[in-house]
């Protein structure tokens, strides 16, 4: 089973986590940019971890054979102080790299109008940067936030079949799915959907335009949730080949409209490898061998 | 790194990245010419030069195994300056500032990018180490961050082949050799084997 997890947040994550990932068969990720659960301060820390998003953490994903993308945008909950929002101004020249993938993850927190103005400035930004949006829908009055939601991406820029909606559920699934725009289900231990749900949902409303994802980070989450639902997929009737369709074609391909995917990640080395624990990524194999002299 | 030229690189890439590359280069071109006739107007500073967002996109244009020498090769034609190559390097993605690392002993002749150099080597990523770790840290780098920088490549796991003339920097470096004997001693208690790399550091140091 190949698995691709389009929304983890891999820097609140250990190398157990990455290992085990790769064993579950996750080859393939985006990390979207969001909360750290520590208020932010300045835009200076929000380019620090852009910077770790596009340097650090695709090195370590990498060294476990798991290809690493990201998408960048200032968050909906930090988008709520003005101490942070000269990030706005900033993302053009963080949406240029070439891992980014998407802007992501925006949406709604708690529906102010400093995340309305957040919210269509960063759709229009995809839009200028042939980039397609990962948005979430709030946790918190979700039903009214898609609505709001939905709202918003109609005036914008952005053509639906550009833009993910994610954390659905059930009461959201149908709006959803009826804007034409991309379907995401987070796994989540407590919070959000779990296995069996997802499958009795893929199982109403079909497998096209849908992804799943664990939604990991650095609360109560299980970054091998994707391989979870792969197994109640098939123990609930479907063939390897939609499983293949929910886990890893349809991520490539909301994520492949940025243009920008490199799915040609190395397996990792094995313990004993003379390179060592650290040593230089496959991936750059080439260029690193050419780098010295 | 013996940089590609542009026809080598010609002949490794396909039609569509060599159209891009030829309106890569006169972007970059356009922009050095700028900066050099007096009284041209400045770019404004919230817009960005056209030449760096293709600096920014060579992998998924070029190819992420060219997008060393497309990128070096930008540099080269904008005649990027130290405070150019500065900006590019802070706000780089890591391939990104790997390739002005390998830029800095063709685009600057005096030792003041080796703060680049020196952000690099703090880093534990192995592909801005190796980038490093060229001929302008060879003739640049401080005797004790150099022998850091060695010392790092062991840890790292990075083949002391990236590390340009090693030998003739390692001749005779009896503190080199020290810490080497110290890494090889630390290693043995421990119960893991000594790579290779360190005998052979080692062998070198004690040269005369
Ligand atoms: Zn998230």
């Amino acid at each position: 089973m190949r698995i691709f997890d389009p929304h983890i947040h891999m820097t609140s994550r250990t190398t157990d986590d990455y290992e085990a990932m790769y064993a579950a068969g996750v080859r393939a990720l985006v990390e979207p940019s969001f909360w750290l659960g520590q208020p932010r301060t300045s835009p200076a820390s929000f380019f620090d971890y852009f910077d770790a998003l596009l340097g650090w953490e695709p090195f370590r994903a990498a060294q476990h054979g798991i290809a690493h993308h990201c998408a960048l945008a200032l968050n909906p909950k930090e988008a709520n102080d003005p101490r942070c929002t000269p990030v706005l101004d900033a993302l053009p020249r963080y949406l240029v790299k070439d891992s980014v993938v998407a802007v992501g993850e925006i949406g709604y927190d708690s529906m102010t109008p400093a995340e309305d103005t957040a919210l269509a400035a960063q759709l229009q930004l995809a839009a200028d940067h042939g980039l397609p949006a990962l948005v979430h829908t709030p946790h918190r009055d979700k039903l009214a936030g898609l609505h709001r939601t939905l709202d918003v991406l109609r005036e914008s820029a952005l053509p639906p079949d550009r833009v993910l909606l994610d954390h659905l559920n059930e009461t959201t699934v149908k709006p959803a799915a009826d804007s034409g725009c991309w379907l995401g289900f987070s796994v989540y231990p407590d919070t959000k959907m779990d296995e069996d749900r997802v499958v009795a949902v893929l199982k109403t409303h079909g497998l096209a335009r849908t992804l799943v994802n664990s939604a990991a980070d650095w609360g109560r989450s299980d970054p091998l949730k994707t391989r979870r639902v792969g197994d109640a997929m098939l123990a609930a009737g479907f063939a390897d080949a939609d499983v293949d369709q929910v886990l890893w074609r349809n991520p490539v391909e909301f994520y492949g409209l940025s243009g920008r995917l490199r799915l040609d990640v190395p397996p990792p080395q094995t313990p004993g490898d003379p390179r060592g624990v650290g040593g230089p990524p496959l991936h750059e194999g080439n260029s690193i061998l050419r780098g010295g002299e | 790194m013996t940089p590609l030229t542009r026809t080598e690189l010609d002949g490794l890439l396909d039609g569509a990245a060599r159209a891009w590359l030829d309106d890569a280069l006169a972007e970059a071109a356009s922009h050095a010419a700028a900066r050099t006739t007096a009284g041209a107007p400045p770019s404004p500073p919230s817009r960005i030069p056209p030449w760096e967002v293709r600096f920014a996109a060579a992998g998924r244009c070029c190819s992420p195994e060219h997008a060393d020498a497309v990128r070096t090769l930008l540099l080269h034609e904008a005649r990027a300056d130290l405070k150019t190559l500065t900006r590019l390097y802070r706000q780089g993605a890591a391939a990104e500032r790997r390739a002005v690392l390998l830029s800095l002993p063709r685009l600057v002749d005096s030792s003041a990018a080796l703060p680049l150099v020196d952000d690099a080597l703090r880093t534990n990523d192995t592909r801005l180490l190796t980038a490093a770790l060229g001929p302008y840290a060879a003739a640049h780098l401080d005797s004790h961050s150099w022998r850091q920088a060695v010392l790092k490549c062991l840890f790292t796991g990075v083949p002391l082949d990236h590390v340009h003339q090693l030998a003739v920097r390692a001749r005779g470096d009896a503190e080199l050799a020290r810490m080497l004997t110290d890494y090889a001693a630390e290693r043995t208690a421990a119960g893991r084997p000594v790579p290779p790399d360190v005998h052979r550091a080692l062998a070198l140091a004690e040269e005369d």
